[in-house]
């Protein structure tokens, strides 16, 4: 029996850094069943291909948040293993997006083999870029967000240069399947794709040792690599699989639109990426994670601007509410303010502090 | 001990700051004597340095901003759309009958009122200063929409006329085919940009709360420990950060003369990046202004001459501009770690004392 209550008490310990994301998405929840009880109701219609699909707000939520919730993972493990952020994550989308494109338009027709060769192609891409900041962090030892702001600096205007300055555009009903619906099926293509990823990702900390690795890294270089663990690699690694994870992202971006526009796929989505990460609960300093947590985060900036815009803020003016909603979220979970009320539960509860 | 300081003032080795400054000034003005030699032209006339000047003071102030935040070891995104924000507002202001004073003022209140914030909430309740100016800028972008989405002119008369106000300079002026001498001409924003770099020099160097920040970001532990107020260290430093912001706005509108919701974008990044150029570290403790005015010279007069040699595609001055910036952050860090190792003191002659600082 006491064996059973401690294993449930170490199980609560090991979510109680997901407490900060769940609240602020309940917030979330609870103010808009207030403001309108419709606003969650989920329906079945008809698309313009004639294939019944679900609609609803809580469905945009879920679709929308679909590239972020891919980089918010790649960027928990980067964040974890170096203690800094990559802020050339959009760049980068935009990068794998254009030579997604490039290679769709090579061919004559669009199939799923050129759609499978391009997804391959602007992987290794992302990739070698990827590998390119990894370098940079792990073997010279600058800073992440030093290191990524050559590629930010310079990303969009290489995707630019990989189409000539054009901004070409892809139509064919099997990217148009990719980026909204596959008939038959009423899920959004982009929230399976997440799925697969997240899954992916799973089953990587569950075979292999990279998550405890990470870890080890993020909370001690030296320990790590007196321990064994080549943390040059280990570091590469995290960077080499957030070039991957940008590659998904930006071939989600571009099937959406059917189009590439280098200049604003996926804008500041590195911020909003950083910012999942944070709400997640993950320290910026780096250490311990979880990637359940930014995923969390990521719905949760997704569900505050979906809510925004229904509430008709205009689109230009969103990024003000969403900072002071942000500066909320921080506030309250800042370790200072975290004691004071703490201090303040054990006053007014003198009973509970003793026990 | 006296005596030894009265036989020789010995040579004191160059620290982590001077050396990184050091590279960055001998790079700068290699790069300009050789735009002189190549294309000549401009470059030969002293109106090509001050046009550079006139179009990045605002751009010189923020990099300062910058660079006090990251020897304190902390970041500033918010400065752009500090900027932004003020240049929207003070002309609104303008156009709707205020007075240049007040628009001064009121650009000054929103500096100081968003360093403030920041700082507080950076030091006092110890929340990252990337997600806290990341919020800032989110805050000062969407406010500046909120205040005019439409972009706005200044019609104020008295704006006018300080805004095409300049500051001719004839000795420095070249002769046109005509035989008349065109004076160089400098704009009043630059005479800001540059007493202000002159005064965060003497405080950096000079005072006490500057030697602060240096403390702060090389190990705020130490610096705790030897007494000094870390917290308010700290928020002194985004306060700084805010306020310069504030000002860089007044001078960006004294370029521009318009408000638009795109102002300044990505000033921050270009601020981060001559502050890094100019050998300051994001790790904190390490920096110097001077270094930093350079640096912001330096990422200008890459993108002039890739635009004097003919690269006319939109796609190669950022390409360039990252290439250069990878260049130098690469530098710097086999630069720093070959010198840990003692490697560059075999490598240079002793005179030039590169050995490693002791005490």
């Amino acid at each position: 029996m006491s064996d059973i209550k401690k294993k449930g008490s170490i199980q609560w310990s090991k979510y109680a850094q997901l407490i900060v994301p769940a609240v602020a998405i309940l917030l979330i929840i609870v103010f808009n069943l207030i403001r309108d009880p419709s606003f969650f109701s989920v329906e079945i219609t008809q698309n313009n291909d004639g294939n019944n699909v679900l609609s609803g707000n809580l469905v945009s939520i879920f679709n929308g948040a679909s590239e972020l919730a891919v980089l918010a993972m790649g960027m928990t493990l980067v964040t974890a293993a170096c203690g800094g952020q990559d802020i050339s994550v959009g760049a980068l989308a935009a990068i794998a997006g254009s030579v997604f494109v490039k290679v769709l338009k090579s061919g004559a027709s669009i199939s799923i083999g050129t759609i499978i060769l391009g997804f391959i192609a602007c992987c290794a891409v992302a990739v070698i870029f990827g590998t390119f900041n990894g370098t940079l962090v792990s073997v010279f030892r600058i800073q992440p967000m030093i290191a990524t702001l050559v590629l930010y600096t310079c990303g969009r205007s290489v995707a630019y240069w990989i189409n000539g300055g054009a901004t070409p555009t892809v139509s064919s009903p099997l990217i148009t399947a990719l980026g909204g619906f596959i008939p038959g099926i009423p899920v959004p293509t982009p929230i399976l794709i997440v799925i697969v990823v997240a899954v992916l990702f799973s089953l990587l900390f569950r075979f292999t040792s990279l998550g405890i690795y990470t870890q080890s890294v993020g909370i001690n270089q030296r320990a790590a690599r007196l321990n064994g663990i080549n943390t040059v690699f280990i570091k590469l690694l995290t960077f080499m699989i957030l070039g991957a994870c940008c590659a998904v992202a930006g071939v989600i971006a571009v099937s959406r639109l059917s189009l590439i526009n280098h200049e604003t796929l996926l804008l500041e989505i590195e911020m909003d990426a950083i910012l999942a990460v944070a709400i997640g609960g993950n320290a910026l300093s780096g250490g311990k994670f979880r990637l359940s947590g930014s995923i969390i985060g990521a719905y949760a900036i997704q569900a505050l601007t979906t809510t925004l815009y229904a509430m008709k803020v205009p689109s230009t003016d969103i990024k003000a509410y969403k900072a002071v909603v942000i500066i909320l979220i921080v506030v309250i979970g800042s370790p200072v303010v975290k004691q004071k009320l703490s201090a303040l539960w054990q006053k007014l509860s003198p009973g509970k502090a003793v026990a | 001990m006296s005596v030894s300081v009265q036989k020789a003032r010995r040579r004191e080795p160059l620290t982590d700051t001077q050396l990184l400054m050091t590279i960055t000034i001998c790079i700068f003005f290699c790069m300009y004597f050789l735009a002189m030699a190549i294309w000549g032209g401009g470059f030969l006339r002293w109106q090509q340095v001050f046009d550079m000047l006139n179009n990045n003071a605002a751009l010189i102030i923020v990099a300062c901003s910058l660079t006090i935040v990251m020897i304190g070891g902390g970041i500033d995104i918010s400065v752009g759309g500090v900027i932004a924000l003020v240049v929207m507002s003070c002309v609104v202001h303008l156009n709707g009958g205020g007075s240049l004073f007040t628009a001064a003022l009121l650009a000054l209140g929103i500096g100081v009122a968003f360093g403030a914030v920041q700082g507080f909430l950076v030091s006092y309740l110890e929340i990252q200063p990337f997600i806290v100016t990341l919020a800032g800028m989110f805050f000062a972008r969407g406010m500046t929409t909120i205040v005019s989405v439409q972009p706005q002119k200044v019609a104020h008369d008295g704006f006018k006329n300080l805004m095409n106000t300049k500051v001719e300079i004839p000795w420095l002026g070249y002769t046109a085919k005509n035989g008349n001498l065109i004076p160089a001409r400098m704009e009043i924003g630059v005479i800001v940009a540059l007493v202000i770099v002159a005064l965060v020099w003497v405080m950096l160097r000079e005072t006490k709360l500057g030697r602060h920040f240096y403390a702060l970001g090389g190990n705020s532990t130490s610096a705790l420990m030897l007494g000094i107020n870390t917290k308010r260290t700290r928020f002194l430093a985004h306060l700084f950060s805010g306020t310069l912001a504030g000002i860089a706005g007044f001078v960006f509108m004294m370029h521009t003369g318009a408000g638009n919701a795109t102002n300044a974008a990505g000033a921050e990044m270009n601020a981060i990046a001559s502050s890094i150029i100019g050998g300051t570290l994001l790790t904190g403790g390490v920096g110097d202004i001077v270094g930093t005015f350079f640096g912001v010279m330096t990422l200008t007069t890459i993108k002039s001459i890739v635009t004097v040699s003919g690269l006319r595609d939109p796609w190669w001055q950022s390409i360039t501009t990252g290439a250069m910036l990878c260049f130098f952050i690469l530098l710097q860090s086999v630069v720093l770690s070959r010198r840990g190792k003692g490697g560059v003191k075999t490598l240079l002659s002793k005179w030039l004392g590169l050995g490693k600082p002791k005490g």
